[in-house]
């Protein structure tokens, strides 16, 4: 037996309630982040994450609460992440409770972050988040949540992200986001290539053969989706018991 | 029963507090010597760097209570780093001593696999195990590390009551006397984590 691949609901939260909408259009609320926790972490997920999307700096100390809240309910592992700029926004998450801090944007802006964090809290503990859109011949970094482009390349970034400290890598496909059409195998290749360290796919899963397409082919450790599972369109019981018929080493029973 | 949780400044002290309080039991965070001397359990929870963990110990004066109180019997469960730190040495920083309490180092595993290992991974028993009680070979545990000890690094053999694999084979369950140690975690274990400290606890008590 080897490592199971891990399946991980995200929270989108605008600091206290659980929200879904297209491209940060259109909020719906989709519930409270520590009731759904509770859920997932009976149901049999592998980790969860939580993220500020809104990451508005006077807000903060009522997303810290939320990881607390979140905290409190799971016997299972917990990144969070959203407007982390510092080693001290860092602290602050990991005190509230969060096993691991999720860096995106402010990571591009002063990769050292990614270093100093790694050194404080061992890189276990420091996941790189990428959002990335195909242009052409390559997939560029995306920022400011999604809006705009880091001209960057994605992979070497990847590559670059790891040198420096980062753990773990998040990878979602701009292009696949909100779609359901199915995680993004070409990019989830590119990406587990280039680095030695576990990746998480997201973006546009629906079905359970997206999950299976995603580890088999794509070669991801784990794989990230939303609003799927807070709709109850797909339990994460009876994915993983897809995925255990599919012969994807998966956590089960669980 | 009150469990004495060293809190040398890792991130996890919390998480490993509120999975005692699921079963039920009350746990306070030690940072003195005169706190550790006064412990009738004792649990290192580290994570993070192996160095920040031992310069901690030696900086709050923590070492020397923390040896005359497991030597003098009190159950210790160490706890990813916590069970690093009982042995000689680690490549992760070499010229800081361990506990020494068991023979061997800790090394890095080997980059065949992935690094960090993470996340959750089944073990294998050698031997009967105390805090094995109830957990089968298909039950996962959760780890988040680099370093690990090989097997074949070699140490007392007989200490070793689980193994897991990751590009090497390396200690997953430790227990001499009343010494324990884990790779994993149990506190983001899940249920199997839970019957995991369940079972120390019982021991300790």
């Amino acid at each position: 037996m080897s490592l199971a691949h891990r399946i991980i609901p995200c929270l989108d939260t605008d600091g206290s309630r659980v929200v879904k909408g297209v491209n940060f259009v259109g909020l719906r609320d989709a519930g409270d982040p520590a009731t759904l926790a509770a859920r997932y972490n009976s149901e049999g997920a592998d980790e969860l994450i939580v993220l500020d999307i809104a990451a508005a700096r006077d807000r903060r100390p009522t997303f810290l609460e939320t990881i607390q809240k979140v905290a409190a309910e799971l016997a299972i592992p917990l990144s969070a992440g959203g407007g982390i700029r510092s080693l001290e926004d860092a602290r602050s998450v990991i005190r509230a409770g969060a096993d691991k801090v999720t860096v995106n944007t402010a990571a591009v802006e002063r990769p050292a972050l990614l270093s100093e964090l790694s050194a404080e809290f061992g890189a276990q503990a420091v996941v790189l988040a990428i959002d990335a859109k195909f242009m052409e011949d390559h997939w560029d970094v995306m920022v400011r949540g999604g809006r705009d482009s880091a001209a960057m390349d994605a992979v070497s970034w990847a590559r670059t992200g790891v040198a420096r400290g980062a753990g773990e890598i998040l990878v979602t496909s701009v292009d696949r986001d909100g779609t359901q059409r199915g995680f993004d195998i070409p990019l989830t290749v590119a990406i587990t290539a280039a680095v030695n360290v576990p990746v998480i796919a997201s973006g546009g899963a629906k079905l359970p053969e997206h999950f299976a397409e995603v580890f088999q082919q794509g070669r991801a450790d784990a794989a990230l989706a939303a609003s799927i599972f807070h709709d109850g369109v797909q339990s994460i019981r009876g994915l993983k018991e897809f995925l255990r018929a599919q012969k994807v080493e998966v956590r089960y029973p669980c | 029963m009150n469990v004495t949780l060293l809190d040398y400044g890792a991130g996890n002290v919390v998480s490993v507090q509120r999975a005692l309080r699921r079963l039920d039991v009350e746990s306070e965070r030690a940072t003195t010597p005169a706190q550790i001397a006064a412990a009738s359990v004792l649990v290192l929870p580290g994570v993070g760097h192996y160095a920040a963990l031992i310069r901690a110990l030696d900086e709050q004066s923590l070492r020397t209570p923390l040896l005359d109180k497991i030597n003098s019997g009190t159950p210790f469960l160490g706890i990813c780093l916590g069970l690093q730190a009982l042995f000689e040495s680690s490549e992760e920083a070499r010229d800081l001593p361990g506990l020494q309490l068991i023979p061997g180092s800790v090394t890095m595993l080997p980059a065949s696999g992935k690094l960090p290992h993470m996340g959750w991974n089944t073990i294998t028993p050698r031997c009967e195990s105390r805090l094995l009680e109830g957990i089968s070979q298909n039950d996962y545990f959760y780890f988040a590390h680099s370093y690990a000890v090989a097997m074949s690094a070699g140490g007392n053999a007989d200490d070793v009551v689980a193994t897991c694999h990751h590009a090497a084979e390396f200690i997953a369950i430790l227990e001499h006397d009343n010494i324990f140690g884990v790779q994993f975690h149990p506190e983001k274990s899940g249920a199997s984590g839970a019957r995991l400290l369940a079972n120390f606890l019982r021991l300790a008590a």
